[in-house]
């Protein structure tokens, strides 16, 4: 009889096990390009609307100005991608030869700052889930930290750093100030929220604070790591673009930002093509993060957001 | 033989948010000896889950004693003296079943080649052998139940507390667990189970000795032998010796006793 009750079950379980996950995967990519071609087709279709009408329209007594959607406002795509290919300065390297360095140079501060970030707000977290005085003494500064704009902390880190020794650590440290928030206040979570019998397990083994740690504080706080992990990835490309600002370097995405962006009105297309590169290099980030989850967090039935 | 459990003069009292003090537990003496299976039953708010609770060192009391195999509560805690099973199943969701089984082991520092002849024992015991490589949200509610059961055993403890462990089974399930818990109990000679829960047929059922417990203030009202032959099987549950128990723990619950003429009733149309 208990056989006979078991076997649908095992079989249920198998069927439920095998295939929506790749065809997920394949609706996601779908999806994806359906979005990128709606926008290409949004982006070029304003252009079109607004150059058949002479950049203006009428709608009753309202007249609407329409030259921000013109050529040196909003450059047409093709003119986007075509500016990677030409030199970014006299004689100078391809664009796009001269993004890919920046980018590189940003995304290894960005990089260097969520390791940083990640240790320290991890090590918060741990702490504060361990002394709930300090908990309560302290968040109320973590929080504080982050209402202060960073483009009034960057300078700051920028001139302490000088004064310590090494300017190019600022960049750095601006990326691992925005990246340890979100990882402590996650971290602290996963590793607080629990139903109070998975606790009471660990005492009725009269396990040490050591072992519920390891074996039921951290696998528990895992995803809500991930998550926090995620959202600094992205957090850490800002933090070293604007960190770029006010450092004095001469290479990384954000000064290319800068010095594009003085020559908006003759070249609009390189300041264009310079966003579509930090939009991608955080786009990767993240996306590296979500596969490492992937491959660590294995014991959710579905795809956590 | 000193008892395996002994409680004297216990008391537990609960402050309310709103300031009102709860006897969740006023001057409750038990004794549960050596291979004995108890029940705990009484409504919601009897204190039953309570008194488990302090049994296993989760809970302390506010005054009285208790005594696990001769030691302070705490100390028999401290000696893993005893195995418990949740009302959830609180399974490590990271945990694959095996694993799940194997945590006590680990803590309790087995060599590895202990700690996997041991689990795999265990999911023998509870015929889970097939799925030790699964994760918990892959199993039904009873085979998760199951894992815990196996999960509290492998250590081999004396005693098993129980928290009204199939209270979110459905009734066809919750049958089919009892018999697997009879089972597993004639099994392991001379382990002590002390079970909470809610369903009068589940308590006459199992037991050896059925606690009936009233609430506000939490009190043992009566306590019933449960003498039915054992091994119990689906046979059991048409003796006319249970209908009575269950009758006579129903009128317990009630806080009323049997008038003599109250001669079991059966809904059933009589074969």
């Amino acid at each position: 009889m208990a056989q006979s009750t078991r076997q649908p079950q095992a079989t249920a379980i198998a069927r439920a096990e095998s295939p929506p996950a790749d065809r997920s995967g394949l609706k996601n990519a779908l999806m994806i390009v359906g979005i990128i071609a709606i926008l290409l087709i949004l982006w070029e279709g304003a252009k079109w609307f607004a150059a058949i009408n002479n950049y203006a329209i009428a709608l009753g007594p309202l007249h609407i100005d329409l030259t921000l959607l013109n050529n040196t406002q909003l450059p047409h795509l093709a003119d986007i991608i075509a500016s990677l290919s030409e030199p970014a300065q006299r004689n100078g390297p391809p664009l796009w030869q001269m993004l890919l360095e920046s980018v590189a140079f940003t995304f290894y501060s960005a990089f260097l700052g969520f390791v940083i970030g990640g240790i320290f707000g991890f090590a918060l977290a741990v702490l504060f889930a361990h002394v709930s005085s300090l908990q309560r003494g302290m968040m109320p500064f973590v929080v504080a930290s982050q209402t202060v704009p960073i483009l009034a902390i960057a300078p700051m880190i920028v001139v302490w750093m000088g004064r310590v020794g090494d300017v190019t650590l600022a960049v750095p440290l601006i990326a691992a100030y925005l990246t340890f928030f979100p990882v402590t206040i996650y971290t602290l979570r996963g590793l607080t929220s629990m139903p109070p019998t998975a606790l009471e397990l660990m005492e009725t083994y009269a396990a040490t604070t050591r072992e519920i740690f390891f074996k039921l504080r951290l696998p528990n706080a895992l995803p809500h790591i991930f998550t926090a992990l995620k959202l600094a990835s992205t957090a850490s490309i800002v933090g070293a673009i604007i960190g770029e600002l006010p450092s004095g370097i001469q290479s990384g995405l954000g000064i290319a930002i800068l010095n594009f962006s003085r020559y908006y009105n003759q070249s609009p297309s390189r300041l264009w093509a310079s966003i579509l590169v930090a939009g991608l290099a955080g786009i990767l980030f993240f996306s590296l993060i979500a596969l490492i989850e992937r491959l660590v967090v294995r014991w959710r039935p579905v795809e956590s957001k | 033989m000193t008892p395996v459990i002994s409680i004297s003069n216990l008391n537990k009292t609960f402050r309310a948010q709103d300031g009102t003090v709860v006897n969740a537990l006023d001057d409750i003496n038990l004794e549960v000896e050596q291979g004995e299976f108890v029940s705990l039953i009484g409504p919601s708010g009897c204190g039953k889950s309570t008194l488990l609770r302090v049994i296993a060192d989760l809970i302390q009391p506010t005054s009285g004693t208790v005594l696990v195999n001769g030691k302070p509560a705490e100390q028999a805690r401290k000696d893993r003296d005893y195995g418990f099973v949740f009302q959830s199943a609180t399974l490590y969701d990271w945990r694959t079943v095996i694993k799940n089984v194997q945590l006590p082991l680990e803590i309790m520092k087995y060599p590895k080649a202990e700690r996997d002849r041991r689990a795999r024992e265990m999911l023998d015991l509870v015929e889970l052998t097939e799925f030790e490589d699964k994760y918990p949200f892959q199993l039904s509610g009873g085979m998760q139940q199951r894992v815990s059961i196996a999960r509290a055993l492998a250590f081999q403890p004396g005693i098993l507390l129980m928290d009204e462990p199939f209270g979110a089974l459905d009734e066809m399930t919750r049958e089919r667990m009892n018999n697997e818990l009879l089972r597993i109990w004639a099994n392991l000679k001379n382990m002590t189970v002390i079970f909470v829960t809610h369903s009068i047929t589940e308590a006459v059922y199992l037991s050896s000795r059925v606690v009936v417990m009233t609430p506000r203030p939490g009190r043992i009202f009566e306590l019933i032998d449960v003498s039915l032959p054992r091994p119990r099987g689906s046979g059991t549950r048409d003796m006319d010796d249970y209908f009575r128990l269950t009758s006579r723990v129903r009128h317990a619950l009630r806080g009323t006793t049997p008038a003599a003429n109250d001669a079991p009733v059966r809904n059933e149309a009589i074969e």
